[in-house]
């Protein structure tokens, strides 16, 4: 049995007593190596979720358990070892005036000592293919180089999950096909658990399990497959759903038999060319 | 990209002078405003110029970094300069023109100043010019560090500095953004009388105050999330360490002082 690794126990939360809420009663699991999606509309409230569960924000009502600790005042310094989060706008997160100094700043925080921070700073840096950016600084950088260090900076501190909270929105496709390479070989390479918070459904192709929120509420949990096939429903609730699966739906009106709902455009030549053999 | 913008008006060099910790270069600095008002002969000044010379020619900053750096105060050298020859009447009388006489004491003193002003200004840009302001803050975040001890906040102050740094360059770019923006919508800021132009900054000034703020608070909680937590327990990445050269240079420059209290006269 895997190890649950984040719980939200019917968490409900406002920003302000005469606010409506932004979360309703949201319960769900997130276990250790596994990679989810969060997906809903501006202001479904997914990206609250990520300030909730390192601690942030604090719920109202309901509980939420990091590891089996729950998130608590006292425990939020413990807690923010093991969540590392990265941010939406590049520049607005970047602490240090050089790349080196902007991964170092998390072990900083913690106190880890200085030479142990040079030799992490190397592998950090190496793992999201920046390793000969060192002394640049950030005004040098592009959004994706500056989100890769971002993300560098969070693996330095080995956290056990990497919370991505609409991490490529500001990016250009260069920049966002970047991100999402960087992050797949780097969840690959270290047991890590990946939280990516978008409203944009090309990126909950890779993930293991999508959580689809809309208006503060948990509006279905299943694989990205599944939710690829509820496209009409997806629309309604203000989703932009990927090309390939809008024509995949006119194929199957034409009279297509698709075998599976495609993912991506490699998916659906696949079930194209091979439509009429007998195999 | 502007990629020609540099912070500050460092130049990238590998010289002995660079490479001095930056802690060392401020104390020789402070000790040499004082120094300098000591010097009052021939001799101690030329003792002076000479050290500050040979620290600009090993320093291989070029020639041209350091007259920019000297253009603003040229007026004050010279006016100086003039004032004391018109003002100072000692010694015996070198010239007269008409009733108006320049005496010899009035010549000396006048260079005097001149020298020392430039002197001066020579010295501290030096600093300016083979020190990053990065490693200026934290050498004032070190040398500050028994100030903790009345609650000063040392270690705030150093990251407030370090982060205006960070985003000097951003807020610029920024700077430059919204004034294409407002000159695409109207806004002249090139022609008209001081008092327009004035105006015309407005709509360039409360744009990019309103994002600097909303910058702030995202900054805040992107260090909150990454365990930032005041300067209690932390560690430092970039370490100042004073070197065998350091304590050579701290040798030669009492060397420097002793001579000048040698050779000054009272």
């Amino acid at each position: 049995m895997r190890e649950k690794l984040i719980e939200f126990r019917n968490v409900s939360f406002r920003y302000r007593e005469e606010h409506p809420w932004v979360l309703k009663n949201c319960s769900f699991e997130i276990y250790e190596d596994e990679s989810i999606a969060i997906i809903g509309h501006n202001g479904s409230g997914k990206s609250t979720i990520a300030k909730l569960i390192n601690g942030l924000l604090f719920p109202q009502e309901g509980e939420i358990l990091i590891a089996g600790k729950p998130v608590t005042e006292e425990t939020i310094w413990d807690i923010r070892k093991d969540v590392g989060m990265v941010f939406q706008n590049p520049d607005n997160q970047f602490v240090g005036t050089t790349v080196q100094d902007d991964v170092a700043f998390g072990m900083e925080n913690r106190g880890i000592p200085r030479e142990d921070m040079i030799s992490r700073i190397e592998d950090s840096l190496t793992a999201v293919g920046m390793q000969e950016y060192h002394l640049t600084e950030p005004h040098r950088l592009s959004g994706g180089q500056k989100q890769r260090v971002a993300i560098a900076g969070v693996l330095a501190v080995s956290p056990k999950v990497l919370i991505l909270d609409e991490a490529t929105a500001m990016l250009d496709p260069k920049g966002r096909t970047e991100i999402m390479k960087t992050v797949t070989q780097v969840q690959a390479k270290n047991n890590l658990s990946l939280i990516t918070i978008t409203h944009d459904l090309h990126e909950v192709v890779q993930s293991n399990r999508v959580i689809v929120m809309n208006q503060g509420e948990i509006w279905d949990e299943a694989t990205p497959r599944e939710i690829f096939a509820k496209k009409r429903a997806l629309r309604e609730i203000g989703l932009d759903v990927p090309f390939v699966a809008i024509l995949a739906d006119e194929l199957q009106e034409q009279g297509l038999v698709l075998s599976k709902e495609p993912l991506n455009h490699e998916e659906l030549l696949e079930e194209l060319w091979t439509l009429h053999s007998t195999t | 990209m502007n990629n020609a913008l540099i912070i500050g008006q460092y130049v990238p060099g590998n010289s002995l002078v660079h490479k001095l910790d930056p802690r060392t270069k401020i104390t020789l600095i402070f000790f040499f405003v004082f120094i300098v008002f000591l010097a009052n002969n021939v001799l101690s000044y030329s003792i002076l110029t000479l050290f500050a010379l040979v620290s600009m020619v090993i320093s291989r900053v070029p020639i041209r970094f350091i007259m920019k750096g000297l253009t603003p105060i040229w007026f004050l050298i010279v006016f100086t300069f003039i004032l004391h020859i018109i003002v100072t009447k000692e010694g015996s009388v070198w010239l007269e023109i008409y009733s108006f006489q320049i005496y010899s004491g009035g010549v000396f003193q006048g260079i005097a100043i001149s020298l020392r002003f430039f002197l001066l200004i020579l010295v501290t840009s030096l600093l300016t010019l083979t020190t990053t302001p990065i490693e200026i803050t934290d050498a004032i975040e070190d040398m500050l560090h028994p100030l903790k001890k009345v609650k000063f906040p040392v270690h705030e102050l150093a990251l407030m500095m370090s982060i205006s740094l960070r985003f000097i360059p951003t807020l610029m770019q920024e700077t430059d953004k919204i004034s294409k923006a407002q000159a695409s919508r109207g806004v002249d800021f090139r022609t008209g009388s001081i008092k327009d132009r004035a105006k015309a900054v407005v709509p360039l000034l409360i744009p990019l105050f309103v994002s600097a703020f909303k910058r702030a608070e995202e900054l805040a909680m992107a260090m909150e999330a990454r365990g930032y937590n005041g300067g209690e327990g932390r560690t430092k990445l970039r370490e100042l360490k004073i070197n065998a050269r350091d304590i050579a240079v701290y040798l030669l420059f009492i060397a420097v002082i002793a001579g000048l209290l040698l050779t000054r006269g009272y």
